[in-house]
């Protein structure tokens, strides 16, 4: 390969490459580490993880935590964690939510927006179900009240089902 | 290795960067307000219909001129979930 095919071949490579950056996360691949934005990451190896995005403004958000939190009551006994990751840029809106709603779960806030970029997340809000393996089992979008909320205990509930070694 | 032409490095030099802009023009994650950033959109004062006398006002000048009124509602409210 000549020179100039050369660079316009690299040129088409990093365009191929441009245009593929900022993929929107899918089922079946892995998850960023937690840890690595949260202050204080719960213990998520081995478990099933819950990780919504929300913000302050939305008002889906608000509908769901109520559902969240049934769920936190019921599954966390059977090893369900959830993690809810505030987008809000204003810190006291922040804070004013989250006193208002007094969550029973990890509540953090992505205050770089850092996570939230990695993810892509589609909408607002979007939560991400996570399999034992720490891989994106099931996604939704927005929150459809107990439409969502049935769907997500079904997946919940295979997710539990399946054995650790068995989890894709 | 080949030495290229002055007049092709030239408008190789200005091809990549007019390549680059429009790549950043044409890809949708570089221009559009991601659903995180909604925050000021979604804040009252970005209503049209939060006052409800302008509202109506205008809703009657409207009708009075086109002799037809309503089918200017959407629907979402700016999360980006509807």
């Amino acid at each position: 390969m000549s020179y100039p095919k050369k660079i316009w071949a690299g040129l088409l490579s990093f365009g191929t490459m441009l245009s593929c950056l900022r993929a929107e996360m899918k089922a079946g691949e892995v998850f960023p580490a937690l840890s690595e934005v949260g202050p204080a990451s719960p213990a998520t190896a081995g478990k099933i993880t819950l990780v919504d995005f929300w913000a302050s403004w939305c008002a889906p958000c608000k509908e769901s935590f109520p559902a969240y939190a049934q769920l936190q009551t019921d599954y966390a006994a059977r090893g369900l964690i959830i993690v809810a990751v505030s987008v809000d840029e204003n810190p006291d809106a922040f804070a004013r939510f989250v006193k208002k709603m007094h969550p029973a779960f990890t509540v953090w806030r992505d205050e770089d927006h850092r996570l939230v970029q990695r993810v892509n997340v589609p909408a607002m809000p979007t939560c991400y179900l996570l399999g034992r393996d720490g891989r994106v089992r099931f996604v939704h979008q927005g929150f459809h009240g107990a439409q969502t909320d049935r769907q997500i205990r079904q997946e919940i509930d295979l997710l539990l089902a399946e054995k650790l070694s068995a989890a894709p | 290795m080949k030495i290229i032409p002055f007049h092709r490095l030239v408008a190789l030099l200005l091809t990549v960067p007019a390549l680059a802009a429009l790549g950043g023009c044409a890809n949708p994650s570089l221009v559009r307000v991601h659903p995180w950033e909604r925050a000021t959109l979604t804040d009252y004062t970005m209503r049209p219909e939060r006052d409800p006398l302008a509202t109506a006002m205008g809703e009657h000048i409207y009708f009075s001129r086109e002799s037809a009124s309503g089918g200017r509602g959407v629907g979402g409210n700016g999360c980006g979930c509807n």
